[in-house]
């Protein structure tokens, strides 16, 4: 028996790894998807066929109230809250994780073991309670700026020493139960204390970088009781969550130790001193720009996602395309709050996905591009990071949105960017401030295409 | 005979590199998709956790892999269900 359950499991590795596969092309995806799934349930089924299971009705119990929760939060989500959602399921993994290292506890653990399951205790604690200030952060339950705090160093240097000592006691002595507690603790408060000090505009990062801690910590456990198929798996979601952290930070130019511990946003900016104007357009004028625009380039940011505005986003668009314009748009990698959110937000419009095209493949378009528009995105079109060495954002890859004959900022007001940052680009010579709620102004043009 | 830490460590090494292999040529269209897959996928923890939670002991290894059942669940069926959910509004442009 044990024997079969070992071959399931090796089919059920297999199809995982197919299923990532297919995830490689929007085509095939979502048949990956059902394949990776079909491998979930061949492991479970497999797993609960062991011997030493001879009581069903907590593991019953447990996919009850698991799958109840998760299927209504899978259902209910709005688009816009996939990055809180994401945060917060990194977080039940940690967790689970965490209570599965715990529980694998036994007398006859071995050092190995012992050091596996401080491991899985560690990264499914700090994996848990980050997710869960991600997940405040995000949906703004608490403030989503940098929190810093004279000392945080030296506090943060403390529980990371605590955490080694306390791990090391309890390798040493495995039946002092209060070294335990104490990993488990200060793990916990570990992870709340690696959060705060990161702002919301850097949240791509972190829930990338907790979505490989979840995997991490799913492997550690594997290690802990012993279990190839989490071992496999966890690994596969540890290098794709590395792999996000590191497409987020290079589309930021930025280190992820800076991301980490800079408090990027919280301490003052340096002002610096742009010249020209603010030049506001109304919507009618705006109207007559874009009828006459042969070649449109849209590019959204969280402002988008906050006012909800993709749906009549997607209907100019196709007005624009029936005056016989060419739209594309530019998705910045780091454009929202989490990796790929403007992507799904335009398909749940139903923008095909051929039309958005990446940073490196609208760039060499821009001068071609009659009208440029910007909806509530501000730091990723900031021309500041190829023209202003004094600014944060020097070196940063941007949209060149301020390349295109004519750019439409859509805004609310003049307040700069979750980084802080003055934008040059809206005193340009080209530049026209369509200022308002970004729903309330598309929905305005697409009344004047009406009329 | 070679130790089982040896043969899981093996394991682990491979894994990571065929992961980084597999999600490099992951387009960023699907990037919240494919977080929102590899989440359910971190949910295999019910696998550890299913043994842990049917000991019949009632001890607290017992309740903490029941615990573990329940959290790693939400993950495995909310991970599968809203990815789906996702990727069925991915659409190439008709002609």
């Amino acid at each position: 028996m044990q024997i079969l359950i070992q071959f399931a499991f090796i089919i059920s590795a297999a199809l995982f790894i197919f299923g990532l596969k297919q995830l490689g092309s929007p085509a095939t995806a979502r048949r990956g998807n059902m394949i990776s799934s079909t491998g979930m349930l061949i492991a479970i089924v497999a797993a609960l066929m062991d011997q030493g299971i001879v009581d069903y009705q907590y593991i019953l119990l447990g996919f009850i109230i698991g799958g109840a929760i998760g299927a209504a939060a899978a259902r209910m989500v709005a688009m816009t809250s996939m990055p809180e959602m994401v945060a917060l399921f990194n977080g039940f993994g940690g967790m689970a994780s965490l209570l599965v290292g715990w529980a694998a506890l036994s007398p006859s653990a071995t050092t190995f073991t012992l050091v596996t399951i401080v491991l899985s205790i560690l990264i499914g604690g700090l994996t848990f309670t980050g997710s869960l200030i991600a997940w405040g952060k995000l949906s703004e339950t608490i403030g989503s700026g940098a929190v810093m705090f004279v000392g945080q160093q030296v506090v943060n240097s403390v529980i990371v020493l605590g955490i080694l000592g306390g791990a090391v006691m309890f390798c040493l002595q495995p039946d002092q139960v209060h070294w335990l507690y104490l990993v488990v603790g200060l793990s916990l408060l570990f992870g709340i204390m690696a959060v705060i000090p990161i702002g919301g505009a850097d949240m791509p990062v972190v829930i990338s970088l907790l979505n490989s801690y979840s995997g991490l910590a799913a492997c550690a456990a594997g290690f802990a009781v012993d279990n190839n198929i989490l071992i496999v798996a966890g690994s596969l979601v540890g290098a794709s969550g590395i792999i996000l952290t590191q497409i987020m930070c290079k589309a930021m130019n930025r280190s992820l130790a800076n991301v980490l511990f800079s408090g990027f946003g919280s301490g003052k900016v340096e002002t610096t001193e742009v010249e020209g104007e603010i030049k506001p357009i109304t919507v009618e004028d705006a109207y007559y720009v874009l009828e006459a625009a042969t070649n449109v380039a849209i590019v959204p940011g969280y402002g988008m996602a906050v006012a909800q505005a993709q749906h009549v986003v997607k209907e100019l668009c196709e007005l624009m395309e029936q005056n016989g314009a060419e739209v594309n748009f530019g998705i910045h990698p780091v454009a929202g709050r989490m990796p790929g959110h403007m992507n799904v937000l335009l398909a749940e419009a139903d923008v095909p996905y051929d039309q958005l095209l990446e940073m490196d493949d609208i760039n060499p378009r821009m001068e071609n591009v009659d009208v440029a528009i910007i909806i509530g995105a501000n730091d990723v079109v900031n021309p500041a990071a190829r023209e202003v060495e004094s600014s944060p954002i020097y070196g940063m890859p941007v949209i060149n949105v301020d390349q295109a004959r004519t750019v439409f900022v859509l805004k609310r007001s003049m307040a700069s960017g979750f980084a802080g940052i003055e934008n040059p680009l809206f005193y340009k010579d080209n530049t026209r401030m369509l200022f308002g709620d970004a729903k309330e102004s598309i929905g305005g043009l697409v009344r004047e295409f009406g009329t | 005979m070679i130790p089982a830490e040896v043969f899981l460590t093996f394991i682990l090494m491979l894994s990571i590199f065929l992961g980084f292999e597999l999600i490099n040529k992951v387009p960023a269209t699907l990037h919240t998709p494919l977080m929102s897959g590899a989440n359910a996928i971190s949910g295999i923890t019910v696998v550890g956790a299913v043994g842990l939670a049917g000991t019949g002991q009632q001890d607290l290894a017992n309740w903490l892999g029941a615990a573990a059942v329940a959290l790693a669940s939400i993950n495995v069926v909310g991970g599968y269900l809203v990815t789906d959910r996702m990727l069925a509004m991915f659409k190439k442009k008709e002609n």
